[in-house]
């Protein structure tokens, strides 16, 4: 009896020490990263007391802020216009036969794999090849481009899911296409749209090698900015940087979970 | 005028023909039910006339006017799915009202119609609920109920009542007829309980592959089938086969039968059709065959019983029960015998009607 229970509370603290250790692993880093910058001092080795001093540097810098402005605003235009030509898009495939709309996916589904080197390469080339110079324009045509995909991925199975005939209802009841499909088809694919919008918006800030190919000189984002200064070695105003950064996407990630969560509490 | 026309409408799917130049003309105030087994294209015939799919060849007429390329939300008639089609995130109230709001109605106009409407199907105080938490019988009353609110002129329903238990089956098709006579809704029901189409329509247009094989009144239908597959389709029938021997004279199974049927020549094949409820059963030598009787079963109201004579198995029905391994006689007054032509080909199955 006592053995037994034994060998359980060993499992036990077997696996909690597991589940702790992957955490660590997992979060440590972010976790060093977000403490250091809140250091006092410039050093990374001693703890020299609190400080939001990088924090207010960082806020105060005119590049830093700049490359802030330009990863929000590309990422929220190229999260909607993504967003919009995905949806649409899947408005077409969804009416094609199915052997079109297989291939098509598999043609949408080649970008998701490629490499972000080869795509950011690829993209730059065609652009000096056409004679457009490189700048802000480029970069956000480029995260338009690689977004769609993802928008495309998460939009096309709630089309899927669409309870059969309703938007045919809707007509039959008198209602125009575009208001059938504002009415009936929208809000059962609402989420799959969420979630490609924020999804896209989260890769586009995440994005470092395609930006660092496409935005030519002068154009910065918060990736391409801290690459650019670790090879002049880092201030720890990037560390306050960083766990903007690592904020910002983690609140856009919770709050996508919980919007999920409601629509799935909602059925 | 006929007020819908179909003409000579042809329609495939990947290379495989559903509806063959099909023709049919729905009056003003008619009901219309198309009967078919499952698969033979009513679906089709029904999307057709919404304006959801586009026939190969041939027009759709509404009051003589080509409809044919007209989008569907332009079409005064409104349609009952086959699958409901209700929409998930409306409560019930807002799916009936979809079409109101659409035409622009009132808000208490629209709420009268709500209350009307749920009341009919037998629904009331179903307003607030969701869709989802309906049965499947209770959604296709609403889906009913927000079809009829609208008053179209013409209403398509496919298979309106198949979710329903007998009883309240019986209460809809009673509501549903008397809708019809209140409103003056012309009325396009598919079903393929031939039950339901022989209580309910005016008109009933049997079909088969694409076909249509009859067209007539419940009447015409059920005592005047006009081959085989009708007969067949259309309740319990003792099909034989058969030779007209001259007018009015048919020999079945060896012995020969006095029918009023003219005009089929001498010694032509043809289809007989005998109602089991027709079958006269007699003492042995009283009737124009002797046979014994081969099962018996209640089915309520009277016995079935088979009957082997002349090397065939009659059908009978009777209230009278005659237990197995009775020998018994069987006769047919002459009206009750319905001949048909034989088909010469698979085509020459599908008849043609004008009209
Ligand atoms: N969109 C489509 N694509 C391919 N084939 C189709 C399509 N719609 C219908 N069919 C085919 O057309 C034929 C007729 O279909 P339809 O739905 O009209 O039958 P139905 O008479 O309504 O049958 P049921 O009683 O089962 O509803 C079937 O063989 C079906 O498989
Ligand atoms: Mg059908």
């Amino acid at each position: 009896m006592m053995k037994k229970s034994g060998r359980a509370r060993a499992a036990a603290v077997g696996k909690g020490l597991y589940l702790a250790l992957i955490l660590i692993f997992l979060y440590l880093p972010i976790f060093t990263l977000m403490v250091l910058s809140f250091n006092e001092g410039k050093t990374m080795s001693r703890w020299t007391g609190f400080s939001l001093r990088w924090y207010e540097e960082m806020f105060a810098s005119r590049t830093i802020m700049d490359a802030l402005g330009n990863t929000l605003t590309i990422a929220f235009w190229a999260a909607t216009i993504a967003t919009i030509v995905g949806l649409l898009a899947c408005i077409g495939m969804n009416a094609m036969k199915d052997r079109s709309r297989l291939v098509l996916m598999g043609i949408n589904n080649i970008p998701l794999l490629n490499a972000d080197i080869v795509t950011g390469i690829s993209i730059m080339m065609t652009f000096i090849v056409c004679g457009i110079s490189l700048n802000y324009g480029t970069v956000l045509f480029s995260h338009i481009t690689f977004c769609i995909p993802y928008v495309i991925l998460s939009v096309m199975p709630k089309f899927k899911q669409l309870e059969s005939h309703t938007y045919e209802a809707a007509l039959d009841l008198g209602a125009s296409p575009l208001y059938a499909f504002f009415k009936v088809v929208m809000p059962d694919i609402m989420p799959g749209v969420m979630s490609g919008f924020l999804l896209s918006f989260t890769m586009s800030v995440d994005d470092f090698v395609i930006t660092h190919f496409t935005r030519g000189a002068g154009i910065n984002t918060l990736s391409t900015l801290i690459y650019s200064q670790v090879k002049v070695g880092i201030r720890p105003t990037l560390y306050a940087l960083s766990t903007v950064i690592f904020v910002l996407v983690l609140v856009i990630l919770i709050v996508v979970n919980i919007l999920s969560n409601r629509k799935e509490g909602e059925k | 005028m006929a007020l819908i026309e179909l003409v000579d409408i042809s329609k495939s799917f990947d290379g495989e023909l559903v509806l063959d130049e099909f023709n049919l003309k729905i009056k003003e105030n008619e009901f219309i039910t198309l009967l078919g087994p499952s698969g033979c294209g009513k679906t089709t015939t029904l999307r057709i006339l919404g304006g959801f799919e586009t026939p190969d060849t041939g027009k759709v007429l509404f009051q003589g006017e080509d409809i044919t390329n007209l989008a569907p939300n332009k079409r005064p008639l409104n349609t009952v799915f086959q699958k409901y089609a209700l929409f998930p995130h409306m409560n019930i109230a807002e799916n009936i009202a979809f079409g109101l709001k659409i035409s622009g109605k009132s808000k208490e106009y629209i709420n009268d119609k709500i209350k009307y409407a749920l009341k009919l199907v037998n629904l009331s105080g179903f307003e607030k609920r969701s869709v989802d938490s309906l049965s499947g019988g209770q959604q296709q009353r609403i889906a009913i109920a927000r079809a009829i609110v609208n008053e179209p002129r013409v209403l398509l329903l496919d298979e309106p009542l198949g979710a329903l238990d007998l009883k309240l089956r019986q209460e809809m098709q009673y509501e549903l007829i008397r809708l019809k006579n209140e409103l003056g809704i012309t009325f396009l029901y598919v079903t393929h309980d031939q039950e339901e189409a022989l209580t309910m329509s005016d008109k009933v247009v049997v079909m088969n592959q694409g076909y249509i094989q009859q067209m007539g009144t419940p009447e015409e239908i059920y005592n005047e089938p006009e081959n085989a597959f009708v007969a067949d389709f259309i309740g319990d029938s003792n099909i034989i086969d058969g030779v007209m021997l001259e007018d009015r004279v048919v020999k079945i199974c060896g012995s020969v039968f006095p029918c009023i049927d003219e005009g089929f020549g001498r010694n032509k094949p043809v289809d007989v059709v005998i109602r089991p409820e027709d079958i006269i059963i007699g003492k042995p030598g009283q009737g124009i065959m002797d046979g014994v009787v081969t099962s018996n079963v209640f089915i309520g109201v009277h016995y079935e019983m088979c009957i082997e004579a002349g090397g065939f198995e009659w059908l009978a029905q009777n209230t009278t029960s005659y237990p197995v391994g009775t020998r018994v006689s069987i006769g047919v007054t002459p009206e009750n015998i319905q001949i048909m032509h034989k088909p010469q080909s698979e085509d020459e199955e599908a008849i043609s009607l004008d009209d």
